[in-house]
């Protein structure tokens, strides 16, 4: 495998009888998902019928494997085959930019008068701040479709709320360290809600069922509570938390 | 709920208790889009009631946890439960477990509370049937997926629950279990852990604790995780970058304390791991009621593989 990764990586990991950990880098970083992302198509040929599900994330991807077909030994094996001649993707994910019309305000952003404050930036420089970069997804998870997804402007970057709500409504678009993430479905959530997309994230009728991709870009679109509501997004406010 | 073709409904719920949950082999292929595996909690009993019932692999069961369930049959019915001793009865008479038995139309099948293990499997006949959503029709309520009205919701007194019609040939293969594949869920177990790559972080005492210790298993315990208490474990890392988890994975986070995820644990997450429990000891620890002990064992892959082998080989021929 090429020289630009460290020098005792990848490395594959036990994760069980029937999965492997490849741990491909150390850090986070947007330049990991070509190879990621490489090794995961690479896998889904070399695997064929015995491969059960992927798991890539920001720094690894996790194989699991049918173990009635393969032994760990012999799963490792063909994963150790694949990594030998990786070569980066040049067009990851899908390959299209994902446009996320987003409402920013106060009434379904209860969190972005906070963020402006914290920031010591206005609340208009937080949402062009947000809307003016363009991120890359690097992990699903949490909930089905939920995409975390960076690196935000170091500008950006604030904690986690202390204490987590409860029900955070479906396309809130939040902030927490330096990852930015719009909620798929009602879930509980402690991150920073600046405002909320009408895109429809996640979808059981649709054909893969989620709109983002490990790998995709994405750029979110400020657009006005009209046109929101005009692309189906759902305006109902919602108190900040405590 | 719609009636699908080859579908029949067969049982009424009279009182649907805490937790009963439709379960098939689980939901696979869509772990990168962060949707859980969902699935029997306990593999091995699901396996079991699916075979006695003379039901193929995969198979939808009920998984009824804790007990309080009863439930009408409208027809007569073959079924099997095979699990957990949740007490059991047809119109009031104690029912064999891990066998198959005929339930008549009218009949009342209640389920108590529990006498040994935690979650039983009842199969009948046919399999039950729902509408798959992403492929399965495992019910997991957080993802609000799979289950009898495909939004995960857990059966609720009134439900009438649909199955496939069974074949007209008998069903073929044992109506019973052997003794010895008849779980004693009072005993406590010993758990398989196949050890993962931060197991070397943590403290030369901590590895001692981790495997040489009796584990509670804390009230803090579901479909998700179990929690175990004992002594604190001390890892050099704090924290990694969120990756993939596969099931049985044991994970300690900084408070010490270990967590087995199993059947809907979350698809990525950032403790260190021991390791993870073998599939046929995740199932095994489903079946804890909080308070029970458990001990882990260090494997390697090798004979806990053959053993999975075996046990797979007598469902998923055919």
């Amino acid at each position: 495998m090429s020289g630009s990764l460290a020098d005792a990586l990848p490395r594959l990991e036990s994760a069980g009888l029937d999965g492997w950990m490849v741990r491909l880098f150390e850090e986070i970083d947007e330049a990991n998902l070509a190879w990621i992302t490489a090794l995961a198509r690479h896998c889904e040929s070399a695997f064929g019928e015995a491969l059960v599900d992927l798991v890539p994330s920001y720094t690894t991807l996790m194989v699991i494997f049918d173990p009635v077909r393969l032994s760990p030994s012999e799963a490792r094996e063909i994963i150790a085959r694949v990594l030998t001649d990786l070569e980066p993707e040049e067009a990851i994910g899908t390959g299209q930019v994902h446009e996320l019309p987003t409402f920013y305000d106060p009434s379904v952003g209860p969190d972005l008068e906070r963020v402006a404050e914290h920031t010591g930036m206005t609340v208009e420089e937080v949402i062009d701040c947000h809307s003016g970069k363009t991120y890359r997804v690097f992990a699903l998870g949490f909930a089905p479709g939920f995409a975390f997804m960076g690196l935000t402007d170091p500008r950006l970057e604030c904690p986690r709320l202390d204490t987590p709500r409860q029900k955070v409504p479906v396309g809130s678009v939040a902030i927490a360290a330096r990852q930015t993430a719009a909620y798929p479905t009602v879930t509980p959530g402690g991150w920073n809600l600046l405002g909320r997309t009408s895109a429809r994230l996640f979808d059981r009728e649709r054909e893969g069922f989620s709109l983002l991709r490990v790998g995709d870009e994405v750029r979110f679109v400020s657009v006005s509570r009209e046109e929101f509501e005009r692309q189906g997004g759902d305006p109902t406010p919602m108190e900040a938390a405590g | 709920m719609t009636q699908q073709p080859g579908t029949q409904t067969a049982i009424r719920v009279q009182r649907a208790g805490p937790l009963a949950l439709l379960q098939d082999r689980g939901r696979f292929g869509v772990r990168h889009l962060g949707v859980t595996q969902g699935g029997p909690a306990d593999s091995y009993s699901w396996a079991w009631a699916n075979y006695l019932a003379g039901n193929s692999w995969g198979s939808a069961c009920l998984e009824i946890t804790f007990g309080g369930l009863q439930l009408i049959a409208e027809r007569d019915l073959e079924i099997a439960i095979a699990g957990a001793d949740l007490g059991a009865t047809l119109d009031g008479q104690p029912v064999p477990l891990w066998q198959r038995i005929t339930w008549k139309e009218g009949q009342k099948l209640a389920f108590a509370t529990p006498e040994s293990g935690l979650r039983t499997y009842l199969s009948v006949r046919g399999g039950f049937a729902a509408e798959p959503v992403m492929g399965s029709v495992a019910c997991v309520g957080r993802e609000q997926l799979g289950g009898f009205d495909g939004w995960g919701s857990k059966l609720a007194d009134g439900d009438q629950l649909a199955i496939h019609s069974p074949e007209r040939k008998p069903a073929e293969g044992m109506t019973e279990a052997p003794d010895q594949a008849r779980q004693d869920f009072r005993k406590a177990p010993v758990l398989e852990l196949l050890p993962g790559a931060q197991i070397g972080e943590f403290t030369g005492r901590s590895l001692y604790d981790a495997f040489n210790t009796w584990w509670r298993v804390d009230d803090r315990a579901d479909r998700m995780g179990v929690r175990l208490l004992g002594p604190k474990l001390q890892c050099r890392i704090g924290s990694l970058v969120s990756e993939g988890i596969n099931l049985g994975g044991v994970q300690v986070p900084p408070d010490g304390q270990p967590i087995a995820l199993l059947n809907d644990r979350q698809t990525i997450g950032g403790y260190p791991r021991l390791g993870a429990l073998s599939p046929l000891s995740a199932s095994r620890l489903a079946q804890c009621l909080p308070g029970q002990e458990v001990r882990l064992v260090a494997r390697g892959s090798g004979p806990v593989l053959r053993e999975y082998r075996n046990f797979l080989a007598l469902f998923r021929a055919g």
